[in-house]
């Protein structure tokens, strides 16, 4: 009983693994074949780009003054405070930019893809759309996707920037240290590869959070209920991945770039 | 969409002949259990218009949905428009289905759009000009008597003008078939009566081949009873004794087919279930 619920399980875990592939790769393939609807990835790119804009300058802004914060705590014990702008710098462009401002636009808008297109389907205008001679996917998941990378590309530089400014306001402000001394040394120590690393990963990100926001929302069932079930799964789903695949990026971004 | 063609209530001599818009052999269906649809075989002639009866939950639905290629057969072959649509892939579907209108249960309409951009939805899609789509729009809501509808949005209709926004949505690129899933399920019976005769109005106008699910008798029957009277822009009855010959009827009992055929054939028919369902 135990051993066929497990292979149960796990046929439906493969299932879903399969089946979510199928539908990111076939996203993808639709942009290079017509009809491309640049209008809804317009449209697109301004719900998930300048909705998500004050959120993520937020975020960065009191990320970045926290790491200033705490940094400058540990780094005066060894009277090292002259290096919290590039703590501060290194640590927002490399790490905290992209993952952070991952997990807000998932929080945000995985959240809503998953809702909006699951509602879609429980109210059959998925099926009507479809009836109609238009394919879904490409009307409506393969502008996601792609505005989803392209706008997070941008959220990230917008947030490691407010970071950098909001670890530059608590130095001066609290911490009472020289601010250009801060600036100089977030930017002296900076590489390629650093901003590299930093703007590699949103891209990976953006794609994550979108093709796993509208395949919930895709393949919603349950009426209402499911459409909330869709839209925790899409939200916890691709906040989780975005760490894990963080952690394998950066490992081999490391091998390409070490420090 | 005008009325003026009321004098081709009859399909064109050489859609008569031609083969059937859709032809069903030996389909079944089943949704990792039992089967839901099995064997089923039935065909739809140019200009015929089908009426699929039977109680709620016996697959009618279902069987709409596989027709336009929205769910596929486990088994047997579904002919849409002379192709077999049973393993085709999807993008292959999309111009077949634009072919086809239908109107959902519960209307389906973006709720998001304007009835403007629900009705023209796919010419917006093919980037057919601004004006046209108006006008076109236009023309396909006063033919369901909703011209006052354009600029509003589906959540200030009533749930009848909001089926009659469907069925403008599903005859604004002439199709060359309707299927209609319960268009008059959970309406009042004027509302329901509105909805009959636009569909007796575009059987009788256009001659579209139609197949039309219900569980409710007297829908069918208004059906076979009536004609649509272009001087009077209503639905009259036929005389006493005279039915509709290209309104035929198909009953579902438990995902299988147990009557295909005439008016006269589901009145007289010795089949217990159906004498029920009559009754």
């Amino acid at each position: 009983m135990a051993t066929s619920a497990i292979d149960r399980t796990a046929k439906q875990i493969v299932l879903a693994v399969q089946e979510y592939s199928l539908f990111a790769w076939r996203a993808v393939l639709n942009l290079f074949r017509p009809p491309v609807y640049w209008t809804d990835f317009l449209m697109q790119s301004d719900v998930i780009g300048v909705g998500s804009l004050p959120i993520v300058i937020l975020s960065g802004f009191f990320t970045g003054g926290v790491l200033a914060l705490q940094s400058a705590a540990t780094l005066s014990e060894f009277g090292a405070t002259a290096v919290t702008g590039q703590f501060v710098g290194l640590t927002m462009i490399r790490e905290l930019g992209p993952v952070l401002t991952g997990i807000m636009v998932a929080g945000r808008n995985a959240s809503s893809m998953a809702s909006e297109l699951g509602s879609m389907v429980v109210t059959e205008q998925i099926d009507a759309m479809r009836a109609l001679g238009v394919d879904p996917l490409r009307k409506l998941v393969t502008p996601r996707i792609f505005s989803s990378i392209a706008m997070l590309l941008l959220l990230t530089i917008v947030a490691d920037a407010f970071g950098i400014l909001g670890g530059a306001a608590v130095t001066v402000l609290i911490s009472h240290q020289n601010g250009t001394q801060y600036l100089n040394s977030a930017y002296e120590h900076l590489r390629y590869s650093d901003i590299i690393q930093g703007l590699v990963k949103p891209l990976f990100f953006g794609y994550l959070l979108s093709s796993i926001g509208c395949f919930y929302g895709m393949r919603t069932t349950g009426g209402t209920e499911g459409v909330g079930r869709s839209t925790i799964s899409a939200v916890v789903t691709s906040s989780v991945l975005i760490i894990a695949v963080d952690f394998v990026i950066t490992h081999i971004l490391l091998t390409i770039f070490p420090t | 969409m005008s009325d003026t063609s009321i004098s081709a209530a009859q399909p064109p001599a050489g859609e008569q002949e031609a083969g059937p818009v859709v032809a069903l052999r030996g389909v079944s269906v089943d949704f990792d259990g039992p089967p839901v649809l099995e064997d089923i075989s039935f065909s739809v002639a140019p200009g015929e218009t089908r009426v699929l009866l039977g109680p709620a939950g016996v697959g009618k639905s279902v069987l709409l949905k596989l027709i336009i290629g929205l769910l596929r057969p486990r088994t047997g072959t579904l002919h849409l428009f002379g192709e077999d649509i049973s393993t085709l892939p999807e993008e292959r579907l999309f111009p077949l289905r634009a072919r086809a209108g239908m109107v959902f249960q519960e209307s389906a309409l973006f709720d998001s759009l304007t009835v403007r951009d629900n009705v023209g939805y796919q010419l917006i899609q093919e980037r057919v000009p601004d004006g046209e789509i108006d006008s076109r729009v236009r023309e396909a809501l006063s033919f369901v008597g909703l011209e006052e509808t354009f600029s509003m949005y589906p959540a200030s209709l009533s749930g009848g003008m909001k089926r009659r926004v469907a069925i403008a949505r599903a005859l604004i690129h002439d199709p060359e078939l309707i299927l209609y899933d319960s268009p008059t399920g959970g309406l009042d019976p004027v509302t329901s009566t509105t909805i009959i005769e636009l569909i007796v109005k575009q059987r009788d106008v256009h001659a579209t081949p139609a197949l039309l699910v219900t569980h409710r008798l007297q829908d069918a029957f208004t059906l076979c009873n009536h004609r649509f009277d272009a001087e009077q822009n209503g639905m009259v009855p036929l005389p006493a004794g005279e039915t509709n010959p290209n309104t035929t009827f198909l009953m579902l009992e438990e995902g299988r087919l147990i009557l295909d055929g005439s008016l006269d054939e589901l009145l007289h028919t010795g089949n217990k279930f159906v004498r029920e369902f009559l009754e």
